[in-house]
């Protein structure tokens, strides 16, 4: 039980110490998730102690950017939740049509698959020349990947089935060439994209939007943060925008559950009241 | 039994009638929180929940993220996300990769209800096929809480108490009829 606790206290540190030397702020994400995912990055590392981690953690960046890797989840896939996509077709589309020019933030978007489904849903309801999407992510290693839009060939099959169950109208490979097993996605689809770094911990609002996609982000976040992320959310959406979360995400914990309304519940669609 | 905040139950093949045993027993006024996790396909929609909640009478819901934990009221893992017990006694939800290839583990429920609970949490192993919750289990009895193993001789199938009862020593091995008396008097010898 010592060693428990001796533990404990070292993930603080080393949290702390993150955040004093790189400026990532990882203090109020969920403490079950984050302490499991520096114990595997310890057993990875080969380091015998959290200390020893912090130690070559602190004097060496390159060993941080490693660490970061395993302190962020990148698990997404597009069309991630078909009945989702097929809500924002159906419900959000026909509403956000109405705005001559659409800013659109997805916020926390990993390796870019929520960013590429979306640009697709987009483009074929007509709205994608008109509108400009915000991808920000606080992993540079992740932006990169999404930037590069070059994902597994074994992958796709999986996310075409999401496309069509999504309400999707053309063949999925359309969209993508493939190449040595992977499939690159047609770089048109990111033309009104802009990637950048950004963090829902220590950054502020940076444009007004009329649809915020954050899914899957906010479960790694503890009350206080993800009161923080909605705060920015709600500041950044415009009159009766969209919020749209992840399958197993609400505002109903949540200092802001009055704040936002739901529109279509089931799929955590979500407008600003 | 004395001193129990939280219970936390871990089952895999079997396992729904046998939470349908262990809970069946439990009286009307029970004040304690019980959290399941079942290894479920990784669907998006399970119906646990509703059929828990219609057989046992009592108040049973889908674990939600940052759901506080209260008193006598069943919670139980939705598929593909692994469901967390915070040191506030809240709940989370968590897509780390499957472990023992399941999404929910029941280990990841039974350390972190550890963390937070740490001697007030009662731990339950149930019958499985597999090996998770093995080491979870004993991760509770090190944090100082209190551990039962169904017996394996009584269980459906036998792997996953026969894995825990390979790593520690738990207070009782028990039958499910045994778990459900157990169960259904923890609160009178509560202190």
């Amino acid at each position: 039980m010592t060693s428990e606790r001796n533990t404990d206290i070292e993930i603080r540190l080393l949290i702390e110490a993150i955040y004093l030397k790189y400026s990532y702020d990882f203090r109020n994400y969920s403490g079950a998730s984050i302490k499991r995912r520096i114990l595997h990055a310890l057993r990875q590392f080969g380091c015998q102690t959290v200390s020893a981690l912090q130690e070559r953690v602190l004097h060496d960046p390159g060993m941080f950017m490693q660490l970061l890797q395993y302190l962020t989840i990148p698990v997404s896939e597009m069309f991630r939740d078909p009945g989702h996509f097929l809500a924002l077709r159906n419900e959000v589309v026909p509403l956000l049509r109405t705005w001559p020019s659409i800013k659109v933030w997805i916020a926390g978007c990993s390796t870019g698959e929520e960013v590429y489904s979306m640009a697709i849903l987009l483009r074929e309801e007509g709205l994608l020349e008109r509108t400009i999407i915000y991808a920000t992510d606080i992993n540079p290693h992740s932006l990169d990947k999404a930037k590069q839009g070059i994902y597994s060939m074994q992958n796709m099959l999986d996310y075409a089935e999401n496309y069509r169950i999504a309400g999707g109208r053309r063949d999925f490979a359309e969209y993508y060439t493939a190449a040595y097993g992977n499939a690159i996605m047609d770089s048109t689809l990111r033309e009104n994209v802009t990637f950048a770094d950004h963090s829902l911990a220590t950054d502020s609002v940076f444009s007004e939007t009329q649809l915020v996609s954050c899914r899957n982000v906010l479960i790694y976040f503890n009350k206080e943060l993800q009161d923080r992320a909605l705060g920015l959310f709600h500041e950044s959406l415009c009159h009766r925008g969209f919020l749209v979360l992840g399958s197993k995400e609400s505002v109903d914990f949540s200092a802001y559950s009055d704040r936002f309304e739901p529109l279509v519940k089931p799929e955590r669609i979500f407008r600003k009241s | 039994m004395k001193g129990v905040q939280a219970v936390v139950i871990g089952a895999s093949a079997g396992g729904v009638s046998a939470l349908f045993t262990v809970l069946g027993g439990l009286p009307s006024g029970f004040a304690i929180p019980i959290v399941c996790v079942l290894h479920l396909p990784d669907d998006r929609h399970s119906r646990l929940a509703e059929v828990l909640q219609r057989r046992l009478l009592r108040p049973v819901c889908e674990a939600r993220d940052k759901q506080p934990l209260r008193p006598g009221q069943i919670y139980v893992a939705g598929p593909g996300y692994h469901l967390s017990v915070e040191r506030d006694f809240t709940l989370s939800l968590s897509q780390e990769p499957p472990v023992h290839f399941s999404r929910p583990a029941i280990d990841y429920l039974f350390y972190s209800a550890a963390d937070a609970y740490g001697a007030g949490l009662l731990g339950v192993l149930l019958t499985g096929a597999n090996e998770d919750g093995a080491q979870g289990l004993a991760y509770i009895k090190n944090s100082g809480g209190r551990t039962i193993v169904q017996d394996p001789r009584d269980a459906q199938v036998a792997l996953m108490p026969e894995a825990a009862l390979a790593l520690h020593q738990p207070d009782h091995i028990l039958t499910l009829s045994g778990i459900e008396q157990l169960l259904a008097a923890l609160e009178s010898s509560a202190c």
